[in-house]
């Protein structure tokens, strides 16, 4: 057998080597330019700090990708615990004879006969985009990864751990406020 | 498992919103397509959800992720960084 060879790691390097790399990871689950930039960076000096903890049987690419990995949960974690105004509103009755049933003022208005052939064009498109920017972050993030990169649900259970119930109440309560927005932005005017 | 057949408007929706996905089980759409039948909101909602899927499809399409590192961001990162390996 032969020896297995022996990793080490050069900082000087990193940001020619990684820093595409890194942000290229980072910037598919945060969806955000300079979030993304702050967790390489924050990676790199947790990395730096590290370094005596380095024991050369990964590479160098993916121990820092392991530190991104972490950082990425972290700043996950962080958002998921706070509860700011931008919660969303229940729809339903919460408890009484109608416990789960839609709230009269909260009930989806019909978008007229042809919604269906209104999507193809721009200005819905830019409504749509104002719409998921107006996400809490941290339902934002999940829909995201969900919807447009197409993620399975283990995975992004994985990447962000969280449950995937937990994940089910998120993209439940991303589109109810997605649809509502349109509506309200869009199909109504 | 759920093993009861009626279900609630908030049930529905979620089941409509798994579905958009196609992780919702079989039971999860018999459940669904029944309280439909009886529910004009919640078949509303599902039509708009189904838009939304769409409109989501060709979003994924035109957009292509907030781009990519540029020189500035690097010679910041480069900078960020030296100053903490000179210490």
């Amino acid at each position: 057998m032969s020896n297995p060879k022996k990793h080490t790691l050069d900082p000087n390097k990193w940001i020619v080597l990684y820093a595409d790399y890194l942000f290229n990871y980072a910037i598919v689950r945060v969806d955000d330019h300079d979030l993304a930039k702050d967790l390489v960076q924050e990676t790199f000096y947790s990395g730096l700090k590290g370094m005596a903890n380095f024991r050369g049987q990964a590479s160098e690419r993916t121990w820092l990708i392991s530190i991104l990995k972490r950082k990425i949960i972290d700043h996950y974690r962080k958002i998921n615990s706070i509860k700011g105004k931008k919660e969303v509103r229940v729809n339903f009755y919460a408890d009484g004879d109608n416990k789960g049933s839609w709230m009269e003022e909260r009930v989806p208005e019909s978008w007229g006969n042809n919604a269906e052939k209104k999507i193809e064009n721009e200005e819905l498109k830019t409504a749509l985009d104002e719409c998921i920017e107006n996400l809490p972050e941290k339902y934002r993030i999940v829909f995201m990864l969900k919807t447009v990169q197409n993620y399975e649900t283990e995975e992004i259970c994985n990447e962000l751990d969280i449950t995937a119930s937990n994940l089910w109440v998120i993209i439940h309560r991303a589109r109810q406020q997605l649809r509502r927005c349109l509506e309200d932005n869009w199909f109504k005017k | 498992m759920n093993r009861k057949l009626l279900i609630s408007c908030e049930e529905a929706t979620s089941i409509c919103n798994k579905n958009q996905y196609g992780e919702a089980s079989m039971w999860d759409k018999i459940r669904l397509g029944l309280h439909s039948l009886g529910c004009v909101h919640c078949k509303t909602y599902s039509t708009q959800n189904n838009i939304l899927t769409k409109l989501m499809g060709n979003h994924s399409n035109s957009c292509s992720n907030s781009g990519h590192l540029t020189d500035e961001d690097k010679t910041e990162l480069e900078d960020n960084l030296s100053g903490k390996l000179k210490k």
